[in-house]
């Protein structure tokens, strides 16, 4: 039954999209097309599988320690983990530093479980044979907030920080191709092939960095979290490499995650 | 009497300890932080994080910097430009579309070739539906401005170096990077300039 | 070795619309690995289902399902209360079988 959808937006695809000589398109009709592919496509996700790997981590004794990350405070108190996601990137006073999700399990894992940051940091995204448990348990942390709305502080003067790091992190155009985030982020319906870039300045399009992820992969059937999306783009920048689940990270996240504020989150995502 | 001039030498201290208290400057401090957090990996060298004169210049004015910047900074970059020394700036478009479709090169993942990346921002050739928007549209590029040589050489070079011709352009300086060479730009401009190219029929 | 399945039944009347998430690596046998070496065929070959214990579906499945499959199926005769399986089988010997109980309403 997939197949045939898959093949019907395909031909709806080819058919809105094509090409239109030297006009530029103001509202891209392959983004609404996409839209619709991956409401279709979430309603049986397969990062629901990882969720349920996720959860069973979350409670499974592991690690030099011997300890389930039952114990590891998200923000709302040790082990509560219902609406955690959707109010991260948020400063902890543990580590006195702004964290997001995937950087504050692996702190979790470290502190209560004795794993290391160097061996969780050596292989952190998913593969074909392999998907790191951050991964899987980042993807159970974030549909205990499916359908809440995205509130990520601003009290704390270190998260007011974040934000404004991030933003100029996120201007900041450098490497060898002089790219940005804003150069493919901060404009309206602008696609790079036919992958749609939406524009994270404007709080209306900043949802879609929250949005999707964790999300299904298809191609690769594959989970990756949005940790692995930003040393993609980066690399993509022809920039060095972002060490991963750094403050840097937690920064760029902030900015973007601030500007989707009072958006709903429907939980982990899939993508083409 | 004495507590207006008390509350008016508090106020004043006040405005001193603010004065005082300079602004936090963001931007050295995310700086430094992607200093710390970011490494070196493959052919992608920390060297990468610094700014070059066209970078701070666009980064400084949001990539709107002012006219005679502009004008200085476009006027070295074209300077620096190598033109082909045989004077001949029309490859094989054949092999030109090749290139443009090809978007690998320059990455820590990369090791070998460079491709144009053309098609992941510019509409161009007529058979390909699959291009992004982040660019102008370049098809019928020699049809609709002819195919005279300034037209040539205004496209060798801004294939070459786009921030020769406006400065904060999103578009990478792929012949200044040395990320593409001399023949596969001569390449990509016959894709845009030869009369025979798909791109102007 | 294998993994839970997600399985979801929505009653329409007496009718159950069962949606099953597998997961399931679904290797083709074609598919080279980054060394370059072929990496064995692992796909699943059965699925069955059974409503109180009676199979009420059984399918032959080929490699070509993709990875991390879904399966949609409608049952006749559902109530809630009754107990719904799923079992899988693939052809390196490797089998699972989860069970849900239908609910009303759902």
């Amino acid at each position: 039954m997939k197949h045939a959808l898959v093949l019907g937006l395909i031909a709806a695809i080819a058919a809105t999209a094509a090409w239109l000589p030297a006009a530029a398109q103001t509202a891209d009709p392959t983004a609404a097309e996409f839209d619709k592919f991956r409401e279709i496509m979430e309603q049986d996700n397969p990062a629901e599988l990882f969720e349920m790997k996720g959860e069973e981590l979350w409670r499974t004794r592991r690690g030099p320690k011997n300890a389930s990350l039952e114990q590891c405070d998200l923000g709302l108190g040790p082990g509560v983990v219902k609406g955690a996601y959707v109010l991260m990137p948020r400063y902890f006073a543990d580590v006195d530093r702004v964290m997001d999700a995937e950087a504050r399990i692996v702190h979790c894992m470290i502190t209560l479980q004795g794993f290391t940051y160097a061996e969780l940091a050596k292989q952190p995204f998913s593969s074909l044979t392999r998907t790191p448990e951050p991964v899987s348990l980042v993807t159970y942390v974030a549909a205990q907030s499916r359908g809440m709305k995205v509130a990520a502080p601003q009290s704390h003067p270190k998260e007011r920080a974040a934000y404004a790091m991030g933003k100029e992190i996120f201007f900041y155009r450098a490497g060898a191709y002089d790219f940005s985030c804003a150069s493919c982020h901060s404009v309206d319906d602008k696609r790079i092939r036919t992958q749609p870039m939406p524009n994270f300045t404007k709080p209306e399009q900043a949802i879609r960095a929250v949005q999707g992820w964790p999300g299904y992969r298809m191609t690769g059937g594959v989970m990756h979290s949005v940790q692995w999306r930003l040393e993609d783009c980066f690399r993509q920048q022809r920039f060095p490499e972002p060490g991963y689940a750094s403050e840097t990270l937690s920064a760029l996240l902030t900015y973007v995650t601030v500007n989707a504020n009072g958006h709903v989150y429907r939980g982990p995502g899939i993508k083409r | 009497m004495r507590l207006a001039s008390a509350g008016r030498l508090a106020v004043a201290a006040a405005l001193l300890a603010s004065c005082a208290t300079p602004q936090r400057d963001y931007r050295a401090d995310a700086l430094a932080m992607m200093q710390r957090d970011f490494h070196a990996k493959g052919i992608a060298g920390m060297d990468r994080l610094n700014e070059d004169s066209v970078q701070a210049a666009c980064n400084k004015a949001k990539d709107n910097p002012p006219q005679e910047v502009a004008d200085k900074l476009q006027k070295e970059q074209l300077a620096a430009i190598k033109w082909p020394a045989d004077g001949k700036l029309l490859g094989d478009w054949k092999s030109g579309e090749r290139i443009a479709q090809d978007g690998r090169g320059m990455t820590w993942s990369d090791t070998g070739g460079v491709g144009g990346s053309c098609y992941n921002c510019h509409q161009i050739g007529p058979r390909e539906s699959s291009f992004g928007t982040v660019g102008p549209s370049l098809y019928q590029f020699g049809k609709l401005r002819g195919y005279g040589a300034d037209i040539q050489r205004y496209a060798y070079g801004k294939i070459y170096n786009a921030k020769a011709y406006n400065l904060c352009s999103q578009m990478p300086r792929m012949g200044h990077v040395g990320a593409l060479t001399e023949q596969q730009m001569k390449d990509l401009t016959a894709l845009l300039m030869d009369p025979a190219s798909p791109v102007n029929q | 070795m294998a993994e839970p399945m997600k399985i979801r039944a929505t009653l329409q009347g007496d009718v159950a619309d069962v949606r099953v998430l597998m997961a399931h690596p679904m290797e083709t046998g074609l598919r080279k690995d980054a060394a370059g070496k072929l990496v064995p065929l692992h796909f699943i070959q059965t699925i069955t289902a059974q409503l109180n214990g009676k199979t009420v579906f059984s399918a032959d499945v080929s490699q070509a399902v993709s990875r991390n499959p879904v399966f949609a199926f409608k049952v006749k005769g559902a109530k809630a209360g009754d107990k719904l399986s799923i079992t899988w089988q693939d052809n390196q010997g490797d089998k699972r079988t989860d069970e849900i109980v239908i609910r009303a309403g759902s």
